[in-house]
């Protein structure tokens, strides 16, 4: 019973705790979302172009949410829980890999590795890299500045706005939740799973609130005159610094994905122990 | 200054499921007053309070602001006159940050970016909350929502404020520090409230609502003391006015 009623203020509380973490003051933090944003971006582009049995040119490009996770002074047990959470839907993805594709790819002391084990290690590599440097990247600059920045770069309105929109009421909804999950739990003395009917009867009940808020939002908000088109006002200013940021990590990602580094350190080393 | 006043003519207002809110109402406020609305739940206070901003339209009667009948064509300067503020602050803080929030009504009258900027500080400065100018607004308390709620709405520099039970859900020295920021401003102030010991600090005049129709409208001290008439409300004498329970036992 009590799990239950901890679980969901767990989830608000790991919800918020992200918010927080871009509260924080570092030079990550200070660079301009937008530059953050671009870079990002980029980032992600640089990763998934690789192709599907690539996996040595790809571990350089762990270095840039390394970096960011010290710079900034992020929680790196946090942020890794946050991304093994989803894990399991890439191990989905990727598990029927090794089954199909048996192509031996390479063989290293007798034993046969198949091109659907490498596929799959990419798969799961690419997953790491992304998803941790997307949940990094909120946690340097927070969610509001990053529709901020999508705003800017020219993300329609629409889907800026929506996110913005969602990221404000949804800790109000999710405590909502625990609020009536809560009162349900209390009265049932004797711990029961909650049946479909009971379930149907909270949620609906939960969509007729959030309707009902919807209606004073929008009230509160023609009132401060709405007229369908959100204006934004950025604070945000360029400093020569956000510039340098985004295009050095730029310059470093194209060297990344041209050069195979980690061949030239494999090849260095052994021609220095050999 | 007539713009300030504030008139209702036989106003009537009767709910889709055919419950009659408003029967009738009329009164009219003028330049400078604060007159609390007070009734038991139901009574029509939230109703009539949609009607002074025009989130409701009069389906009879009539309500003007200053020379201005409130209709469809009048509503952009209605809502510029008139400010709300709402009974949930999370109602009414709906951007992510503090700064955005007070922003949003600015923006919308088209100020340039740096009056934007200039005027959120203003507000909030005036309310006391310029230090949580860069918080999220989901982040504080219910006093600080409520200050900052105020704020998003002065910052449209309306003649009229409208408080829908402002001192609702606030602990006691929130309560009180808003009291006093209230006392200080001095816009014509409308305020629906079942704290009749803030009305008794606030207001001077104060109409009583009962089903729909007004049924006293007078000085606040004449009415708040009239037990006969509050008791009919479903109200209670302030406790500034009741004996103090410890010394009058008897």
């Amino acid at each position: 019973m009590e799990g239950d009623i901890s679980k969901i203020d767990n989830i608000l509380f790991n919800l918020g705790y992200l918010d927080l973490l871009a509260y924080r003051d570092s030079e990550i933090h200070r660079v301009n979302p937008v530059a953050k944003f671009i870079t990002t971006v980029v980032y992600l582009f640089f990763v998934i172009s690789f192709n599907r049995y690539e996996i040595k040119m790809l571990l350089p490009f762990s270095i840039y949410p390394l970096f960011l996770i010290l710079r900034a002074d992020l929680p790196f047990g946090y942020i890794l829980k946050k991304v093994l959470y989803v894990s399991p839907f890439v191990i989905m993805v990727g598990i029927f890999n090794p089954i199909f594709d048996r192509h031996i790819f390479f063989s290293f002391n007798g034993i046969n590795i198949t091109s659907g084990w490498v596929s799959f290690l990419s798969i799961i590599i690419k997953y790491f890299l992304t998803v941790t440097t997307v949940i990094v990247l909120i946690g340097v600059t927070g969610f509001y500045n990053l529709c901020y920045a999508m705003n800017k770069v020219g993300v329609p309105k629409v889907f800026s706005v929506q996110l913005l929109f969602l990221y404000r009421y949804i800790f109000l909804i999710t405590e909502e939740a625990a609020r009536m999950t809560r009162a349900r739990e209390l009265r049932t003395p004797i711990s029961k799973p909650v049946s479909l009917k009971v379930y149907g009867s909270l949620a609906g009940h939960l969509l007729l609130r959030s309707i009902n808020r919807a209606e004073r939002i929008h009230r509160s908000m023609i009132l401060r005159g709405f007229d369908g088109n959100i204006k934004i006002a950025g604070r945000t200013s360029y400093r020569l610094n956000d510039f340098i940021f985004m295009s050095l990590w730029i310059l470093v990602f194209i060297f990344f994905r041209f050069f195979d580094i980690s061949d030239f350190i494999g090849k260095l080393v052994l021609k220095v122990f050999l | 200054m007539s713009h300030h006043i504030v008139q209702a003519e036989d106003l009537h207002y009767t709910y889709p499921d055919g419950k009659f809110a408003l029967q009738g109402l009329s009164f009219l406020i003028t330049h400078g007053e604060s007159v609390a609305i007070i009734g038991a739940n139901g009574a029509g206070k939230s109703t009539l309070l949609m009607h002074l901003n025009g989130v409701i339209l009069p389906q009879k009667g009539m309500v003007r602001i200053g020379e201005m009948p409130v209709t469809r064509e009048t509503l952009p300067n209605i809502r510029r006159t008139v400010g709300t503020v709402f009974q949930d602050s999370d109602d009414q803080l709906f951007m992510p940050t503090v700064f955005d929030d007070v922003a949003f009504g600015p923006l919308n009258l088209g100020f340039p970016k740096e009056e934007v900027e200039k005027k959120v500080r203003e507000t909030l400065e005036k309310v006391g909350a310029l230090h949580l100018i860069n918080r999220a607004t989901h982040r504080l308390s219910g006093g600080e929502k409520r200050s900052v709620a105020i704020a998003t709405v002065l910052a449209m520099a309306p003649d009229i404020l409208v408080m829908d039970e402002p001192t609702s859900n606030l602990d006691p020295k929130s309560r009180r520090n808003l009291i006093e920021l209230l006392k200080s401003f001095t816009h014509t102030k409308i305020i629906a409230t079942h704290d009749l010991d803030m009305a008794m600090d606030l207001c001077t005049r104060t109409i009583v609502l009962s089903e729909g129709k007004i049924i006293a409208d007078g000085p606040t001290s004449d009415i708040l003391i009239n037990e006969q008439l509050l008791h009919k409300s479903y109200l209670e004498k302030p406790l500034s006015l009741q004996g103090c329970p410890i010394c009058n036992k008897k």
